[in-house]
C-alpha cells in the first residue's frame, strides 16, 4: 500500500496496462516527451519508447480517428483528449464513429478503444477549459462512460476500460489530479459498472461524481455532526454500465435522493437517473429527488465567480438539510 | 493530365504481345468495372421499383478507380470507402447478392439491414467501412496504418473519398499526421468535379482540389486519369509499393465524373449541357473495351465477359427479391461487445 496522487495514478494506471499486454499505445498532444500539460503521464515514454508513447499534433480528429482505426484492426489505444471541452471539435468520433460501427456493420466491426480526458472546473480557466461534459458522452448508445474520484479508482477503472471490448471514455477531474489517497500494491482491476456505497447512512441517498464525491462526503459529515442527519454517500463511477441497482436499492433503504452534479442543470446525468428512480421506485420515495447542479450557464474564470456556481459543501449541506426537515 | 506522371515498370518481354499489365489482369479489370457498373445500375432500376429503400449513392462512370486500386491491392490490403462505397466494396470480392441485399433491406444483406447503403461493410473482404460522414475515415485509416507500422504488417490502407472532401478539416489533419509518422496508407481522390449539386471549383482555391494541396504535406503532386483502369492500376501499383517499403502515404487525386446525380434525389440539373455527353465518351468500359481490342482479345471474349456478368447480377437480384426481410431478434444486437444493448443493470 502506497500514497498516490490521482494524476501518478493515471501513470499508473496506464503503465500497468502497457506492461501486461503490447497491443496498448498510447498517444496524445505533449502526452509523450512534455508528460502531459497536467503531468498525468510522466515516465510512460521513458519506459515505453517512441513507439508505444507518442506526441501528436493538434489535430484532435486525427487522433480519435487513429486510435478508431488502430481499435478496429487490433491494438487497443490509449488515446488523451487534453481538455473534455475538446471533444466538441472531434464529436464526430464520439458521437458518429466509436459508438455505432459495431451496430452499423452487424457486429464485424470491434473499437475497443480508451479516450482519456481532463474535465471538469476549479481551475480558473473559464468556459472552454472547465466544463464537465460527462452527459454528452453519456447520451451516445455504444458508449461507456466512467470518472473515478480517487487515486485507486483511477488505477482500477482504467484497466477495466483498457480491457473492455467497447468504447470507453474516461474522465478524468482536473481538480483531483493532487488529491492523494491510498493505493494497494499490485495489480488492480476494477469492473465498469459498479457504483460504490462511500458512506453508508440511513436519512438520505446522495450521488456524486468525480470531484463531486468529496464535497458530498463532507457534506454528509456536517450534517452528521451538525443536523444528526445520516446521509449514504455513493460514487456513481460509471455512468454506462449504470450500477441502477445500487442506487434503488440505496433509495430503497433511506426513501430520499438527492444528486450533485458538476454538469450545468439541462440533461446532466442527475436527470436520468431521478427518471429511472422515478419510474421504478416512486413509492420508496419519501419526498421529491433533488438535483444539486451547476445553474445552466457558461462557467466563469474568476475565482470567486466559479466557486459560486458549482456546488459546494455548504449548498449541498443547506439543500438537504432543508428538504429533509420540509 | 499529369504533371508528373508516376513511371510504368519497365515492359517485359512479353510487351511486345501485350504489355505490363497483361492478358489475364486486363481482363479481371474489365470484367470488375462491368460488374460494378451493371451493379449499380441495377441498383438504380431497383430504386425505381421502390425494392431499394433510403438514400443511395451511386459510381456510374466512375468504375475504373474502383477497379485498378482493387485490383492492385493484395489480399489484406483494407479499403475504407465513403458513402459512396458500393463499387469499392464489389471491387474487393463482396458478392453483388450482398450488396444489394442490403440496399434491398434484406435478411441476405452485408449487414442484415443495420447499416444500408452508406455503411457497407466487410471485414472479411478487407472492407473496413463506409463512411456518411464527410473525412471521418482519413484518420481512421490513419489509424489502421499506425497500427501495421506498429507491428510490421505488411498491408496498406488505402482511403478513398471525393472532391468534396478535401475542404474538410479531417482531410488535413489525416494527411499531415499520415505524413509525420509515415504511415503506410493511400488517399484516393475521386475528383468528379462536383461536390454534391456545387462545381468543385466554385468552392475551392485550387483548381485540383487534392494535388495542388500535396505539397502543404510534403507529398508528390500527383493527378491521374481516373477513367482508365491501366492507368489507376499502374498508380496504385506504385503507390502501395512506397506504402509497403516504409515511404509513408500518397495522395492521388483521381479526374472521373459521375453518370448520375449526387444521390438518389439528384437529378443533376445543374450541369452544363453536354457536359454529360463529353465524358461519356470518355466512359471508362467504353475506353477498356477499345483497349482490349487494342491488344487483341476478341469481341467474342467480351460478349462472354457481359453475359457472364448480367446472369450473375440477374440471379443475385432474383436471391435478393425472394430473401427475408432481417428477424427482428436481431435489432438489438451488437451495439455493445456482449452482443446486446443494456446500458445498465
Amino acid at each position: 500500500m502506497a500514497e498516490l496522487t490521482y494524476r501518478d495514478a493515471v501513470a499508473r494506471g496506464i503503465a500497468q496496462e502497457m506492461a501486461r499486454d503490447p497491443d496498448v499505445i498510447f498517444f496524445g498532444e505533449d502526452v509523450a516527451k512534455a508528460g502531459g500539460v497536467f503531468k498525468a503521464t510522466v515516465g510512460l515514454y521513458e519506459q515505453f519508447g517512441p513507439r508505444r508513447v507518442r506526441d501528436t499534433p493538434i489535430s484532435e480528429q486525427a487522433i480519435l480517428g487513429a486510435a478508431m482505426g488502430a481499435a478496429m484492426t487490433g491494438l487497443k489505444p490509449i488515446a488523451e483528449i487534453m481538455f473534455s471541452d475538446f471533444f466538441a471539435v472531434c464529436f464526430d468520433y464520439i458521437a458518429n464513429e466509436f459508438p455505432k460501427s459495431r451496430y452499423m456493420s452487424n457486429g464485424q466491426v470491434k473499437c475497443p478503444l480508451v479516450v482519456r480526458t481532463g474535465n471538469g472546473a476549479g481551475s480558473r480557466f473559464g468556459a472552454q477549459h472547465s466544463q464537465s461534459v460527462e452527459n454528452w458522452a453519456m447520451m451516445i448508445p455504444g458508449l461507456k462512460v466512467v470518472a473515478p474520484s480517487t487515486p485507486r479508482d483511477v488505477v482500477g477503472l482504467m484497466a477495466a476500460a483498457v480491457r473492455d471490448p467497447d468504447p470507453v471514455i474516461f474522465f478524468e477531474h482536473k481538480s483531483l489530479y493532487a488529491t492523494k489517497g491510498e493505493v494497494p500494491d499490485g495489480e488492480i482491476v476494477d469492473t465498469l459498472g459498479s457504483a460504490r456505497i462511500v458512506r453508508p447512512g440511513k436519512h438520505a441517498t446522495i450521488l456524486a461524481l468525480a470531484l463531486m464525491v468529496p464535497r458530498a462526503l463532507a457534506a454528509a459529515e456536517r450534517l452528521q455532526a451538525e443536523h444528526g442527519l445520516d446521509c449514504e454517500v455513493i460514487d456513481v463511477r460509471s455512468l454506462v454500465p449504470l450500477d441502477t441497482q445500487a442506487i434503488l436499492g440505496s433509495v430503497g433503504r433511506t426513501h430520499r435522493l438527492f444528486t450533485v452534479e458538476e454538469n450545468p442543470r439541462l440533461c446532466g446525468w442527475g436527470a436520468e437517473i431521478v427518471s429511472i428512480v422515478a419510474d421504478e421506485a416512486f413509492y420508496d420515495l419519501d419526498g421529491p429527488p433533488v438535483r444539486i447542479t451547476t445553474p445552466h450557464m457558461p462557467l466563469p474564470a474568476a475565482d470567486i465567480f466559479e466557486d459560486m456556481v458549482l456546488p459546494t459543501v455548504d449548498r449541498i449541506v443547506e439543500t438537504v438539510r432543508r428538504s429533509l426537515s420540509a | 493530365m499529369a504533371r508528373k506522371p508516376v513511371r510504368a515498370p519497365e515492359l517485359s518481354a512479353r510487351a511486345k504481345l501485350n504489355d505490363d499489365i497483361g492478358e489475364e489482369l486486363r481482363l479481371r479489370l474489365y470484367r470488375m468495372q462491368v460488374e460494378l457498373r451493371e451493379a449499380e445500375q441495377r441498383a438504380f432500376d431497383l430504386f425505381l421499383q421502390n425494392l431499394v429503400k433510403g438514400t443511395s449513392h451511386l459510381s456510374l462512370g466512375q468504375e475504373a478507380i474502383a477497379a485498378g486500386f482493387a485490383a492492385a491491392m493484395k489480399p489484406g490490403d483494407l479499403s475504407f470507402c465513403t458513402y459512396r462505397g458500393h463499387a469499392h466494396t464489389l471491387a474487393r470480392g463482396v458478392p453483388v447478392e450482398k450488396v444489394l441485399g442490403e440496399l434491398m433491406q434484406r435478411d441476405n444483406g452485408l449487414m442484415r439491414g443495420k447499416g444500408g447503403s452508406m455503411h457497407l461493410t466487410s471485414v472479411e473482404h478487407g472492407v473496413m467501412g463506409s463512411y456518411a460522414i464527410i473525412g471521418a475515415h482519413l484518420p481512421i485509416a490513419c489509424g489502421a496504418a499506425l497500427r501495421a507500422q506498429y507491428r510490421g504488417d505488411d498491408d496498406v490502407s488505402v482511403c478513398f473519398f471525393g472532391d468534396g472532401t478535401t475542404n474538410i478539416g479531417a482531410f488535413h489533419e489525416a494527411l499531415n499526421f499520415a505524413a509525420v509518422w509515415k504511415l503506410p496508407v493511400v488517399f484516393v481522390c475521386e475528383n468528379n468535379l462536383y461536390m454534391e449539386y456545387t462545381p468543385i471549383g466554385e468552392v475551392t482555391a485550387v483548381e485540383h482540389p487534392a494535388a495542388d494541396r500535396a505539397s502543404a504535406y510534403g507529398l508528390e503532386r500527383i493527378v491521374i486519369d481516373g477513367n482508365d483502369a491501366d492507368v489507376v492500376y499502374r498508380t496504385a501499383s506504385a503507390a502501395y509499393v512506397r506504402a509497403r517499403a516504409g515511404k509513408g502515404p500518397s495522395l492521388i487525386e483521381c479526374m472521373t465524373y459521375r453518370h448520375s446525380g449526387h444521390s438518389r434525389a439528384d437529378p443533376a440539373k445543374y450541369r452544363p449541357e453536354g457536359e454529360l455527353e463529353k465524358w461519356k465518351e470518355r466512359d471508362p468500359i467504353k475506353i477498356y473495351r477499345a483497349r482490349l481490342k487494342q491488344f487483341g482479345i476478341g469481341d467474342d471474349v467480351v460478349a462472354k465477359i457481359d453475359a457472364q456478368v448480367m446472369q450473375m447480377i440477374d440471379a443475385a437480384t432474383e436471391a435478393c427479391k425472394a430473401a427475408p426481410p432481417p428477424p427482428v431478434d436481431i435489432l438489438f444486437t451488437d451495439v455493445y461487445a456482449d452482443g446486446g444493448w443494456a446500458w445498465r443493470n
